[in-house]
């Protein structure tokens, strides 16, 4: 049993500091003291809506002690815990990776195809991987037979990064059959994810 | 002419939002007794720590808010205080024959109420930071609106009595009006219009203490037909800035709300009940 002891919180923490306890905590019994009569009733309301049966003892006027039978304290916790991970992942912003080249940057073609190989393997290493990547024109060639970038595109989207290469340009440098990693879009989509993003990075 | 004066400390973050709120809720007094609101003065506390921009931002909620009720904003008095106070005073004109009273229910009156309730548990809400933006967004839109489009459409009827559901709860200023009509009221509790998120909160306990004060104080008159817990303290939940509640017929009532529609009331309107003859209980409500 763990106690929390509400003396001299203003209503409504001493609700809260009992909702937070009840939903982490795990606890499957409580005790919450309260000094007043509106913060026992608030927390007794609150415990009884999370499914929790309360008794509640009145010590002295400014001394109240509830007793609080955690039913649901594990679902309530998961609960919890995959309402965060759905805020977190609402807050994390969209980036999406527009690869439009097999080289990058202009200059010597060796070089960038060797930054571009660098670039697609370092973007693999992040902490907070893209969404999506998008491949088109020449990126098409990184996608398919031949690329030296295929175990570093693998990586990422078994990590859950959409990898998409333009339908069209794999039909133009007949490589439609030669795909190796993630999907077929077409323009309409790719359109779409662009003006979705938050953010778009252009190797 | 009517004279009534009202002040309080911050409800919201925002201090424009502020000022609005706390414009619309004195000039409040007068609509509910039927007037026009002509001259407002300023009343103003504030801290010297804080920046004077804010108090600028408050000024500026109120002006407009006055502004909007067509009153003119001819000055005021302001004094150093510890936490930032805003409020009006303001004078308007009625029509003696016409001036709404909080008496005067007759047996058959209809009850309309032209704002949602469960304000002060939004309010709660925020101070726990569990408040939605929607909540917040509807919650301040609700407090900062005027009654005046409710009293302009109530004029070509005969009310036959009316006030303004500020901080006793829609139960408190029921009782009140009941009272002193020398009748009872029934309420349908379903029938009221309630912030949606308002509600919610008030199953997680998020209950202002003047809630309870308001029970403590009217539960002996106060008769509960199978009511959900939730919705008792959302009808004794104390309202900041809520709307007018009407009495009546029950022949004019579909034309009144329809002229309601038509001077644009922009917050949900409700006919919560009726009035019936005088009983031991003077508020009976049904689920």
């Amino acid at each position: 049993m763990i106690t929390i002891d509400t003396t001299g919180d203003v209503c409504p923490v001493p609700v809260i500091k009992t909702k937070k306890a009840m939903e982490q905590s795990g606890a499957k019994e409580l005790l919450v003291i309260v000094d007043n009569e509106v913060a026992m009733n608030n927390v007794r309301k609150m415990a009884v809506s999370l499914g929790a049966e309360v008794t509640i003892e009145k010590i002295n006027d400014t001394k109240i002690q509830l007793v609080i039978q955690n039913h649901q304290q594990t679902t309530q916790k998961e609960c919890c815990e995959k309402e965060m991970q759905e805020v977190q992942k609402e807050k994390a912003a969209k980036v999406v990776v527009a690869i439009a080249s097999d080289k990058m940057g202009s200059g010597k073609k060796k070089l960038g195809r060797i930054l571009m190989k660098g670039f697609l393997f370092a973007l693999s290493q992040l902490e907070e991987l893209p969404e999506t990547i998008l491949f088109y024109n020449r990126g098409a060639y990184l996608t398919t037979r031949g690329s030296e970038s295929i175990e570093d595109l693998r990586l990422m989207e078994e990590q859950g990064v959409e990898i998409l290469t333009c339908g069209t340009c794999l039909d133009f440098y007949e490589k439609k059959d030669q795909l190796e990693v993630g999907n077929v879009t077409n323009m309409y989509q790719i359109v779409e994810i662009l003006s979705k993003a938050d953010k778009v990075i252009r190797p | 002419m009517i004279q009534t004066v009202d002040f309080f400390t911050p409800i919201v973050d925002d201090p424009y939002m502020f000022g609005q709120i706390a414009a619309a809720n004195a000039l409040s007094d007068v609509y509910a007794m039927g007037g026009e609101p002509k001259v407002a003065l300023n009343i103003v506390g504030f801290p010297n720590c804080l920046d004077p921009q804010i108090l600028g931002e408050i000024l500026k909620g109120g002006a407009n808010k006055v502004k909007e009720a067509g009153a003119v904003l001819v000055g005021g008095h302001s004094i150093q205080d510890n936490e930032p106070k805003y409020g009006l005073c303001v004078s308007g004109f009625v029509h003696p024959d016409q001036m709404y009273k909080n008496y005067g229910c007759q047996q058959g009156d209809v009850l309309v109420l032209t704002k949602p309730i469960g304000c002060g548990i939004v309010n709660t809400a925020v101070k726990a930071g569990i408040a939605s933006d929607k909540a917040i967004q509807e919650t301040q839109k609700i407090m900062a609106s005027l009654n005046k489009n409710a009293k302009e459409a109530s004029m070509a009827y005969d009310i036959h009595a009316c006030t303004d559901i500020t901080g006793f709860g829609l139960i408190g200023h029921c009782a009140e009006m009941a009272i002193a009509s020398g009748v009872s009221f029934e309420i349908k509790a379903s029938s009221v219009a309630y912030i949606e998120e308002a509600v919610q909160y008030a199953n997680m306990g998020l209950i202002p203490a003047g809630a309870y004060k308001n029970r403590e104080h009217f539960e002996k008159i106060v008769c509960f037909e199978g009511v959900e817990e939730v919705y008792e303290d959302l009808l004794y939940d104390p309202q900041t800035s809520g709307g007018l509640l009407f009495s009546i017929s029950e022949k004019e009532v579909d034309a009144f709300l329809a002229e309601l529609k038509e001077k644009k009331v922009d917050t949900d309107i409700c006919v919560i009940g009726r009035v019936i003859p005088k009983q031991e209980q003077c508020i009976k409500i049904r689920s």
